[in-house]
């Protein structure tokens, strides 16, 4: 692997040094290094804030605020530990299972036959009725079309099948809806973003939107975007899908967090997404 | 003799009974007109070598948020507020152990959690476990604790 990248890597930091950080921030900020994966797909990390984001001026993937060991794992397919999970996937998208004997790949085809769907991601099911993620329609498919079971949310079969379903969208940008029938769920995510859990009193935007690029404890704070989920996180040494990091994120406020699943978290992914609506898609990444 | 005696115990007992005694409960903290609090919580002076250990460990963690120099060889102090080096010069020993008991009586939207709040919090946890808590909440440091790190706190002056 990859002098090069490493080497460009660094002249990226260097870079950043000579000109000096954005004045806001105290901290050591996102660098300014570019993502292209597989020196093919070209992946947008920096964009102008969505009109309906009032605090941020500019918008960066989590991927900016890694350091460059981290950020080069993402570069390629091969280093990236993330996709074994992706080929399981695949795997699992050719096997027929349930009572109609049918396989996703009897209905969809090739798996880039879902290239978009990521980046809309989560939106309004007018069928249902209701804001639907990644994993309500996998679970729908599952058990309507295939009589098969559903698979748990959080259970590794879907983390891998939403790693697939990101990675055919990589390089598209994110545009999720928040207007129409979304609207109420959007406001919904948006009042837990800005509302102060537990016993600290800390909400998403306490770290996520005030204090990004700066240090809390050993972890850098980047903006808490999730184009790049599920996300290999080196810490697990497996892929995490948004849900769990978002429990993680609450639980570490000292609050009672709410499940995966739940229509609360369904409401911020909601909001959360939006609120990388210019960015890339860039599932699935590696984190730290 | 038995008089005596009688008196000695008495001494004991009080001893004991005196610090209980003068701990302040989470409740019934007289915070001034700005926040600040004029009496030991614990009715005892604080340790400040225990309350170094505590602005690193535990439940205070203050360099999570804080930079302290005279704590630099502990690694990552963090830069979401501002450094701690000189506090005491900026500070009364009263609006320091105000600060750290609750910072929002100073800064109403700080980020800086109140560490002998115990009541009036969104879906309090129980620790870090990510169940539901019991509110009021154990304060995250006790009495004893503050007037430990307001100790420490104190020795940090530039002049
Ligand atoms: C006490 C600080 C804190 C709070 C509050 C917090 N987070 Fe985080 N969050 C972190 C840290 C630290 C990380 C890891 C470093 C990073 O990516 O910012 C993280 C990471 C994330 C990530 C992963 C980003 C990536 O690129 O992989 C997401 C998504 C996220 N947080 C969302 C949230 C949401 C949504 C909330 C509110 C429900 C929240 N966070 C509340 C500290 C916090
Ligand atoms: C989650 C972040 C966080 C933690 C943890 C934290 N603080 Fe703070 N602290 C802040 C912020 C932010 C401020 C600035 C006040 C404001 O919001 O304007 C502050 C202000 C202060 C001040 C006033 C400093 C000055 O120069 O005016 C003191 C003293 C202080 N903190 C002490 C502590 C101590 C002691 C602890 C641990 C027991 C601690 N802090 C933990 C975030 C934090």
């Amino acid at each position: 692997m990859t002098t090069t990248k490493a080497f460009k890597l660094v002249s990226g930091i260097a870079l950043t040094a000579a000109l000096g950080m954005s004045p806001a921030l105290a901290g050591p900020g996102p660098d300014e290094d570019q993502l292209v994966i597989n020196e093919d797909i070209e992946i947008v990390t920096e964009a102008a804030a969505p009109a309906h984001m009032e605090y941020v001026d500019t918008i960066y993937s989590g991927w900016r605020f890694r350091e460059d060991d981290t950020q080069v794992m993402q570069m390629d397919d091969f280093d990236n530990p993330a996709m074994i999970y992706v080929d399981k996937a695949i795997d699992a998208w050719n096997t027929v299972e349930g009572a109609e004997e049918k396989s996703c790949a009897s209905c969809h085809g090739d798996p880039e036959s879902l290239r978009g769907l990521r980046a809309e991601l989560p939106k309004w099911n007018a069928d249902k009725g209701e804001v639907y993620t990644a994993e309500m329609y996998v679970n729908d498919c599952r058990t309507e079309r295939m009589g098969a079971e559903a698979w748990g949310w959080n259970g590794q079969d879907m983390r891998n099948m939403t790693a697939l379903i990101s990675s055919v969208s990589r390089g598209l940008p994110v545009n999720v809806a928040i207007d129409g029938p979304a609207q109420e769920t959007w406001e919904k995510g948006k009042e837990i973003y800005y509302t102060r859990f537990g016993q600290l009193e800390l909400s998403c935007a306490n770290c996520h939107e005030d204090n990004y690029g700066n240090m809390i404890r050993a972890d850098h704070l980047s903006q808490g975007q999730i184009n790049g989920f599920p996300t290999y996180r080196l810490k697990d040494a497996n892929i995490v899908s948004m849900h769990n990091r978002f429990r993680g994120c609450i639980r570490d406020t000292r609050a009672e967090t709410f499940s995966v699943g739940s229509p609360e978290f369904v409401a911020l992914e909601l909001y959360v997404a939006s609120r990388g609506n210019g960015l890339s898609v860039e599932g699935p990444s590696v984190r730290n | 003799m038995k008089r005596t005696l009688t008196a000695f115990s008495v001494l004991l007992v009080g001893a004991s009974a005196a610090s209980a005694a003068d701990v302040i409960a989470p409740a019934d903290v007289p915070y001034g007109e700005y926040g600040e609090v004029a009496v030991s919580l614990s009715g005892q002076p604080g340790d400040m070598e225990k309350g170094k250990v505590l602005m690193n460990r535990g439940a205070g963690n203050c360099i999570a948020c804080h930079q302290v120099t005279a704590l630099e060889d502990l690694p990552f102090h963090g830069d979401i507020g501002p450094s701690l080096d000189g506090v005491a010069d900026r500070w009364e020993e009263a609006d320091l152990r105000g600060l750290v008991a609750n910072a929002k009586n100073y800064f109403p939207d700080t980020m800086m959690p109140g560490f002998y709040k115990y009541t009036g919090f969104i879906r309090v946890g129980d620790a870090y476990t990510g169940k539901a808590g019991i509110d009021p909440a154990e304060p995250l440091l006790t009495a004893q604790d503050i007037e430990d790190v307001v100790a420490f706190l104190m020795t940090l002056k530039d002049g």
